[in-house]
């Protein structure tokens, strides 16, 4: 969010042509599809994308923790001269927790529901150093209290039931942030809160990046927690990136179509609502066979010949660091997306199938 | 929009959870109150959004509407006909004009049976079709709601989240109710199908004259189909209001800080938006907090907010809120409203101008 910080420093994470692939009864499952990316220090990066587009995937991977017999994973992840897709379970063991640190959607399911919060801190504590046990409770109420929970002394004694949802998730952050790692890795951390919960959460993530310089790779569906926190945009869609630019890119210059029926369909509350919502039609293809070419193309208003072959994420427009994949003249796109006075994706053309 | 005759009047309505505990005599050591003492009118063809957060009593209240949970207290009249109180078989012809549509259509589908078979088991059941007109209904509806009438014979596994939410609404419609309550039909879908089912559910109002009760969680999702909107905060109804102006001059400072925490898409808006945080959670109804439940998170409570229950007072835009000292409002509106016919019994007569007014704590 703020333009004074440096061009282009040495990205702390580095993910350059990740791929996994499922093998289940049905067939192959190309979950993510060559996705590269950086993560530059002290950043906040968003993912957006819907269910399937493989940005849980991505993320899971990063940590190692998709890793199975029916899984091929392929491409590299690039941690401080380390390969993470390469390195071995012990390895990434050192990394996961201390330097990279996770949450996730569900904070009821997280925690362990027969051990107390303040234990289960502890224990995230003693898997990487030694620390005696008083120590370690009086760290693991310091960090329930640096993460907003009142009372935080006697909340370590509490069980994971006797915390709200919002508490949970801060106490996800808490344990997250217990060896103060580089990079946090936020799943959908508000999907499951209500939405006065959400706001305080958010908060938290974004203070967390301001005053530690934790660089946060945010997953979402919802670009609209993306325009209040995020610094540069990764627009996901079945496997693929189809988008990657700066928050300002994203949001004032979009070019690829997905991004468009993403923009448009969100309800602006600073606006008086359109007649109908925008939507996008029909729905995310299947992973297992993806369409040929452009993967947006059977759903894409804007579709041509050309969209049979598939796109590559290139630099199309000025902006560096801008990328997209659409096959559209870029000069055609302004007029393109404008639907009703705002960024949108016209309905499909009729007799096209969806 | 001209709205018509009022179809559904619900008053006072109560619903508790008794919390009972004891071996052989069970006293009953608390209730959990769910609803308490909500009122609202519903007119033919008006489409009510009904906000709240996790257990303010929203799912509850529609439940008791159709009498699934049996108030307390209270009454709900449909169509002039009191339902409180009435039996299985007189509620029968009742349940056939006013269906339910669902959060979960991965949970509300039965996995053993085909979709054809969802869909015409109330035409089934209500004894209005059988055999091969059955299936010609129930395929008219599954093609009006947007699915493909060859896959009559397929099971809920096979489709996607947007389509079983379609499933449900086909079933909802198939007894061609008069109202539908949709207890967050889209909270479980992605933004780009959730435009898809809500753009339905509205063609749909207009060909089969419908009245929606629509449940939602924010306040983004209710904007495009409420003709008006009642806000809920712990069992309780907090602001009703006309949906254009709720979104322009909220009046409850917890309708304002629901507003508040939808984000903006565009950065630079967010950026300059001071966005109202609350702190703290929702407390427990088990025991609400006295007097205004939401005191213990409103950043303007003073000391009558914990001490007198605020009516729930009308004032000249259409709007009715309960709140001491409320939002967005000149003085003169202010001293203009009067306390709504329908305001909680529980609550004290002390209008918004009476209410002392000093300067609210700073934070």
């Amino acid at each position: 969010m703020s333009p004074s910080k440096p061009a282009q420093p040495e990205p702390l994470l580095s993910v350059d042509d990740l791929r996994v692939q499922f093998n289940t009864e049905d067939g192959v499952v190309h979950a993510a599809d060559g996705v590269s990316f950086d993560l530059r220090p002290g950043e906040i990066l968003g993912i957006v994308g819907e269910s399937g587009s493989g940005k849980s995937v991505t993320a899971q991977t990063l940590m190692g923790l998709t890793r199975s017999p029916n899984a091929t994973i392929t491409g590299s992840v690039r941690f401080h001269g380390t390969d993470l897709v390469a390195a071995g379970e012990e390895q990434l063991q050192s990394i996961r927790g201390r330097e990279i640190s996770m949450i996730f959607q569900d904070p009821m399911t997280s925690l362990n529901p027969v051990y107390r919060v303040g234990d289960q801190i502890v224990e995230q504590i003693e898997a990487h150093k030694e620390i005696d046990k008083q120590d370690g409770k009086d760290r693991a109420a310091e960090l329930l209290a640096s993460v907003g929970i009142p009372n935080a002394k006697e909340r370590v004694n509490n069980y994971p039931y006797e915390f709200s949802g919002g508490m949970r998730q801060r106490a996800m952050i808490a344990m997250a942030l217990a060896l103060e790692p580089r990079i946090l890795i936020a799943d959908e951390p508000t999907t499951a809160l209500d939405v006065t919960i959400q706001a305080q959460i958010m908060a938290l993530i974004q203070s967390l990046n301001e005053e530690r310089g934790l660089g946060v790779i945010l997953i979402t569906h919802d670009l609209g927690v993306i325009a209040e926190v995020a610094d540069r945009v990764v627009v996901m869609y079945a496997g693929q990136i189809v988008e990657e630019g700066s928050l300002d890119d994203i949001f004032y210059d979009p070019q690829h179509p997905y991004t468009w029926g993403l923009l448009g369909s969100l309800t602006r509350l600073d606006q008086p609502p359109p007649d109908r919502l925008p939507q996008i039609a029909g729905a995310p293809p299947s992973l297992l066979a993806p369409p040929p070419g452009c993967r947006f193309r059977p759903r894409c208003p804007h579709a041509f010949a050309k969209c049979t072959e598939p796109p590559e994420l290139e630099e199309r427009v000025g902006a560096s660091g801008h990328a997209d994949r659409c096959w559209l003249d870029p000069s055609d796109k302004r007029e393109l997306r404008e639907v009703e006075g705002r960024i949108g994706l016209e309905a499909p053309r009729a007799g096209e199938p969806v | 929009m001209a709205k018509g005759d009022p179809l559904l009047e619900v008053s006072h309505l109560v619903k508790r959870f008794p919390i009972k505990e004891g071996l052989l005599i069970d006293r009953e050591v608390a209730a959990v109150h769910a609803v308490d003492d909500v009122s609202f009118t519903l007119h033919e063809g008006e489409t009510l959004g009904l906000v709240g957060e996790s257990g303010c009593g929203k799912s509850t209240l529609c439940r008791a509407i159709i009498q699934l949970l049996r108030p307390s207290a209270g009454s709900v009249k449909y169509q002039g006909k009191e339902l409180v109180g009435l039996s299985r078989k007189q509620l029968q012809p009742v349940r056939r004009d006013i269906q339910m549509i669902f959060q979960d259509p991965y949970a509300s589908l039965n996995p053993r049976k085909r979709v054809g078979q969802i869909i015409g088991d109330p035409l089934r059941l209500h004894g209005l079709a059988s055999g091969s007109q059955l299936e010609r209904e129930v395929q008219q509806l599954m093609e009006r709601v947007g699915l493909q009438r060859e896959h009559y014979n397929r099971f809920p596994h096979e489709f996607s989240g947007g389509q079983r939410q379609r499933i449900g609404i086909a079933r909802a419609l198939a007894l061609r109710p008069k109202l539908i309550i949709a207890d967050e039909p889209v909270s479980a879908l992605d933004v780009s199908i959730q435009a898809q089912i809500i753009n339905l559910l509205d063609d749909l109002q207009d060909e089969f004259d419908l009245s929606y009760i629509f449940v939602a969680h924010d306040l983004g999702v209710v904007r495009h189909v409420s003709d008006r909107i009642a806000v809920m905060y712990l069992g309780k109804i907090v602001e009703r209001s006309p949906a254009s102006v709720l979104y322009e001059r909220p009046i409850h400072p917890y309708s304002e800080a629901l507003l508040s925490a939808v984000p903006i898409p565009d950065p630079k808006v967010e950026a300059e938006r001071e966005a109202l945080v609350l702190e703290g959670d929702v407390p427990s109804p088990v025991d609400p907090p006295p007097a205004c439940h939401f005191h213990t998170r409103c950043p303007w409570a003073t000391e009558i907010c914990s001490q007198d229950e605020p009516p729930l007072v009308d004032y000249e835009s259409g709007q009715a809120a309960a709140c001491h000292h409320p939002r967005n409002l000149d003085a003169q509106t202010i001293s203009g409203a009067t306390i709504a016919a329908d305001s909680p019994e529980t609550a004290t007569d002390t209008l918004p101008s009476q209410a002392e007014r000093e300067p609210a704590p700073t934070r």
